[in-house]
């Protein structure tokens, strides 16, 4: 029994994290087990060591002391915290935030898929416009983008869309076609887009090019070979790092900020502008924009346990 | 006499500045085994792939059933055919490759239902009735629901065979299909190839089981240097070869 608890510490557990901080704060020293051996039959000990209880208790005391002193410094105003937290503009603020993340999320990854298998062309015809359009994106900074697309009425005032030397299919001012809404959208999810392309890229690569093969004779046309074998099995590679990518969605969201979109970041602001509360405001924002992450992340991880290769474990 | 299963004519092919074939002229009749042996790098697996355009041809001919796999011609030119056409053409065609290249993210009989459903169109039910007796043709059925990763190299392999036969091909290509295998998982392979020649399917198989081709094929085909060196009966092949290379390679092999 006593073995069984001191084992529970060793490294090679399953959960070592876990059982560590246990056995830490409740194991027993390695001489106190030592006494249970036999000279005959001795008992290993593999217990924690004596720098790792100085260790965790050095970490505790500091983050301890760390957290006292951002709860007692009046500065913090954590009341105004609590009063806004669940502020209905901040809430408002809050949702057009998510709704950015999932639709830039969306469009960035249908456009991936697109640029990605434009890309892996063989034509040069294809891989020309996917090779500019990563060039472009990725190379100016997103701030840019945002901004060059909200002004973009600037440029071209009126926008028509016609059939050449046919009838006109659209015509209007520029900025009734790019409100800041679109304006947001359109900057985030093609940005989104070139960055996520070379991630489903990479994922298509990772897929065994035999299988393509076999179904090339098996008679399947190249789409169907990209629906149905390559991309069901670069999923998995391509999960990951997108997962990643929307917890640098989620955040880089607060960028339309600068172009007066009501997201998350501009509604504290606009608060704290009128009670110079600042602080206290960017820590509500902060405090929502964590509580989202932690989610994603745990969602993430779902994600990647359900994309795992198919009845791993069960070899006969 | 009826058109040829197989005809090749003039059959050349060349990677970058290396002539992998020079010049190949073959028939295989219908129903007929024809078993393809020779030095690693003779071109005997660049030809195989060929014959389903999964290469693509230099100069030369090659028609299956009396219709050209990939291309199209007018005069002295071929042109390649759009890549719907080939893959249509491809259907009828059978292959089992070196490395099984089953799809892992399929079970077995996912892996066999996957072409009649999705390129010949045929009703799901139908086909995975006829994927279950396919797979307990070549013993799996058992294994229904494993995915390949399950399942041990002959067991993938036999699968593959399955998959390909699911479409009912009237030729079917084996590159090298027991050269991945561990030895002891080798014959469970061969044993389904062997019941395919006894009911009359059309085959061409590379292999280095030469005591396998003697066995099963109707024609032996040595091949050196992307040339065709001889042509015959096995027992003819094997026992009495015309040509030195041929007897050289034997020697080395048997």
């Amino acid at each position: 029994m006593t073995t069984e608890r001191v084992n529970g510490a060793d490294m090679a557990d399953p959960a070592p994290r876990r059982s560590l901080f246990r056995a830490l704060l409740e194991g027993r020293t390695r001489r106190e087990v030592a006494a249970e051996g036999t000279p005959e039959a001795p008992v290993v000990v593999s217990g924690p060591k004596w720098g790792d209880r100085v260790g965790l208790a050095a970490v505790l005391l500091v983050g301890l002391l760390i957290l006292q002193e951002v709860i007692r410094n009046p500065n913090f105003k954590w009341h105004v915290v609590f009063d806004y937290l669940f502020e209905p503009t901040v809430l408002r603020g809050l949702g057009l935030t998510i709704w950015l993340t999932v639709a830039a999320m969306a469009i960035g990854i249908a456009l991936a898929v697109i640029l990605a298998v434009m890309r892996m062309a063989p034509q040069l015809w294809l891989r020309l416009p996917a090779v500019t359009y990563l060039w472009f994106f990725r190379g100016t900074p997103l701030l840019v983008q945002l901004i060059f697309w909200y002004n973009l009425a600037f440029l071209f005032p009126e926008i028509t869309i016609r059939i050449p030397f046919g009838p006109v299919l659209y015509s209007g001012s520029a900025n009734d076609l790019i409100t800041p809404y679109t304006a947001a959208l359109l900057g985030l999810a093609l940005n989104e887009g070139a960055y996520m392309a070379e991630i489903v890229r990479s994922g298509i690569m990772s897929v065994d090019k035999g299988q393509q093969e076999a179904a090339r004779a098996l008679g399947m046309t190249n789409s169907r070979i990209l629906w149905r074998i390559v991309l069901p099995q670069a999923v998995r590679i391509i999960i990951p790092p997108t997962g990643n990518q929307t917890i640098g969605m989620l955040k880089m969201t607060a960028l339309v900020s600068v172009i007066a979109m009501y997201d998350l970041l501009y509604a504290v602001q606009t608060i704290s502008s009128r009670t110079f509360d600042t602080i206290p405001m960017l820590i509500v924002a902060c405090l929502w924009y964590l509580l989202l992450t932690s989610v994603m992340t745990f969602l993430q991880g779902r994600l990647e346990k359900r994309f795992e290769p198919k009845g791993e474990g069960a070899r006969p | 006499m009826s058109v040829p299963m197989v005809e090749a004519t003039r059959v050349s092919k060349s990677f970058g500045t290396v002539e992998v074939l020079k010049g190949i002229d073959l028939t295989v009749a219908r129903g007929e085994v024809m078993c393809l042996i020779g030095p690693s790098g003779s071109g005997k697996s660049t030809f195989l792939r060929c014959i389903n355009h999964l290469e693509k041809l230099n100069a030369g001919l090659i028609k299956v059933d009396g219709e050209l796999v990939g291309y199209s011609r007018s005069g002295n030119t071929l042109r390649e055919l759009p890549s719907r056409e080939i893959a249509a053409r491809r259907a009828q065609i059978g292959m089992v490759f070196q490395r099984f290249n089953l799809f892992s993210h399929m079970t077995a009989l996912e892996n066999v239902a996957e072409a009649p459903v999705g390129v010949l169109k045929r009703p799901k039910a139908e086909v995975r009735d006829e994927a279950e007796a396919l797979l307990r043709r070549v013993g799996l059925g058992d294994r229904l629901h494993a995915y390949p990763h399950q399942l041990s190299g002959g067991q993938q392999q036999r699968v593959a065979i399955a998959r390909a036969l699911a479409m009912k091909p009237k030729l079917m290509l084996f590159d090298e299909p027991t050269s991945a295998l561990d030895p002891e998982l080798v014959g469970e392979v061969l044993e389904v190839v062997r019941q395919l020649a006894g009911q009359g399917m059309t085959m061409i198989l590379v292999t280095h089981e030469m005591s396998f081709a003697e066995e099963v094929a109707d024609k032996v085909v040595f091949m050196d240097g992307g040339r065709v060196v001889e042509a015959a009966r096995p027992e003819i092949l094997f026992r009495s070869p015309r040509h030195a290379r041929t007897r050289e390679f034997l020697t080395r092999v048997l």
